[in-house]
């Protein structure tokens, strides 16, 4: 975190998620770009600015603000390495690039079908762990609003 | 002269009518946009029971051609206005919020189908015929969101930073319902393609989604006042608690652009309820798309009717509504309309599988 101003931090966030979102969309995956900007950068991105600003001031706070700055580089490239290293080893990867001649248009039919048929398992446990979080941040928030009274 | 485009070959045919679409539907939008201001004025008058606008005619002439005049001296009064930058703003984000407030409601227009076609069947009226439209849509609407929060932050001031944290709570949450309640459209289409959606209705009038779906428009319609920030739920500008909100410190053709951004959004919603729930470009006796060019302008023209009438429904409702309190806001945006949506969602999802069975 090189800029001192955790608004202005908050904003480059939304800006390098706007700059992923366009690398999807040049790759011909139009789903999942718009996605990214409808998710990240008009929810996700919003929500940390919007937290930001309610929650501390909005001027940079004068003294240090990290006190390893190295730590964060060191974390954010195991982060890359791991997500890289499963990139290269996924069978979709090989299948796509071993065979040419196969099927890529991810039209959001297939990709919604295949959701719901083939991969419904991890979908539920993805909601299952959503709502989950959901009901713990409102326990959390009225517990708050208890100990104000 | 215009012979020799036919033996152009087909991407700089796509370049040239592309770029023809983009300068067309963007000025037409910004003759609206002015109109819409005057409509506006008028309308109110009309309401509160004044005259309003109706002196300003042609320059020096004694034309008054019912004060249409007028949106030239507002366009040219917001020009020549002193643009006053007060010391203590963030300069940069000061700059920046009017037109990020202004773009999203540009581009969202890119995707909506405005006519079938003119004669030509390979030229379809819509500037860019993606197959996610609605989702494209709802990005960019919700990137609208940060010209507003930049403005009240960058304002540096107190009225201002209440304005934008107001809003984007407000934006935010009526996205959700917004996005919910178009779902059960795409389960009955069976595409997120705007051209299908369009398709999908134009048997005529009674294909029309507004009647399958009437809960739908109607969470639609009222989430649309919100996110374009207009009476009953305008908020983050309530000038009798906030002066103004998020624009307080703006002047000129700053202030413009939120202003213009503003009638834009409300063009961009138009259409887009135009487009989901009224058939778009088809008029009530059904059709399929034009052969001549005199019955695709006939199209065109269609789509435009359909859309000032919304027009004249948001300004309508502007002057007939009290705002309402913003708690009041949220409980209705939270607690009423997103369980709405859910349900519709639910109960159509089951009427499909049915019926397909």
């Amino acid at each position: 975190m090189s800029l001192r101003n955790l608004v202005h931090s908050a904003l480059c966030l939304a800006v390098s998620l706007v700059g992923l979102a366009l690398i999807y969309l040049g790759l011909d995956a139009e789903f999942i770009g718009w996605i990214q900007i409808l998710v990240y950068v008009g929810a996700v991105s919003i929500l940390i600015v919007f937290a930001i600003l309610l929650t501390r001031g909005t001027e940079a706070p004068a003294g240090r603000i990290t006190f390893a700055p190295w730590s964060g580089l060191i974390i954010a490239g195991a982060v890359f390495a791991t997500l890289a290293w499963t990139v290269i080893k996924s069978k979709a990867l090989t299948e796509i690039t071993g065979n040419p001649s196969l099927d890529v248009s991810f039209v959001v039919k297939n990709i919604g079908g295949k959701l719901v048929a083939e991969y419904v398992l991890p979908l539920q446990v993805m909601g299952l762990l959503l709502t989950a979080a959901l009901i713990g941040a409102v326990i959390i928030a009225l517990h708050e609003r208890k100990g104000l009274k | 002269m215009f012979e020799s485009i036919q033996y152009w070959d087909p991407a700089a045919q796509f370049v040239l009518f592309s770029a023809l679409k983009i300068l067309v539907v963007f000025g037409v939008t910004m003759g609206f946009v002015s109109l819409a201001v005057v409509a506006e004025r008028r309308v109110s008058a009309w309401i509160q029971d004044r005259v309003g606008p109706n002196r300003v005619g042609i320059p020096f002439t004694n034309i008054r051609f019912l004060g249409l005049g007028q949106m030239l001296a507002d366009g040219l009064k917001f020009l020549l206005k002193e643009d006053f930058t007060p010391n203590y703003v963030r300069t940069v984000y000061f700059w920046l919020a009017p037109a990020i407030t202004m773009i999203p409601a540009f581009l969202t227009l890119a995707v909506i189908p405005f006519g079938s076609t003119l004669g030509n069947s390979s030229n379809r009226m819509v500037i860019a015929d993606l197959n996610v439209g609605i989702l494209y849509t709802f990005g960019i609407v919700s990137l609208g969101v940060y010209g507003i929060v930049l403005a009240g932050y960058a304002a540096n001031s107190k009225y201002p930073f209440l304005g934008g944290i107001r809003s984007s709570a407000q934006m935010i949450s009526y996205e959700i319902a917004m996005g919910l309640s178009v779902i059960p459209i795409f389960l009955l289409v069976g595409s997120l393609n705007l051209g299908d959606v369009v398709g999908y209705q134009s048997g005529g009038l009674h294909t029309w989604l507004v009647w399958k779906q009437p809960l739908a428009f109607f969470i639609f319609l009222i989430a649309a006042f919100a996110e374009t920030n207009r009476l009953p739920f305008d908020m983050p500008e309530s000038e009798t608690e906030l002066v103004g909100g998020y624009h307080t410190e703006y002047s000129s053709m700053k202030f413009a652009l939120f202003f213009l951004g503003e009638y834009a959004n409300m063009i961009a919603s138009c259409s887009m309820m135009v487009t989901l729930f009224f058939g778009g470009w088809t008029p009530p006796w059904g059709a399929s798309a034009a052969t001549t060019l005199w019955a695709g302008l006939g199209h065109v023209a269609w789509f435009l009717a359909k859309m000032i009438a919304m027009m004249l429904l948001f300004i309508w409702v502007r002057w007939m509504l009290p705002r309402f309190r913003y708690d009041q806001l949220m409980d209705l945006g939270w607690r009423r309309f997103i369980p709405m949506a859910l349900f519709n969602i639910l109960v159509t999802a089951f009427v499909v599988a049915l019926w397909q069975r």
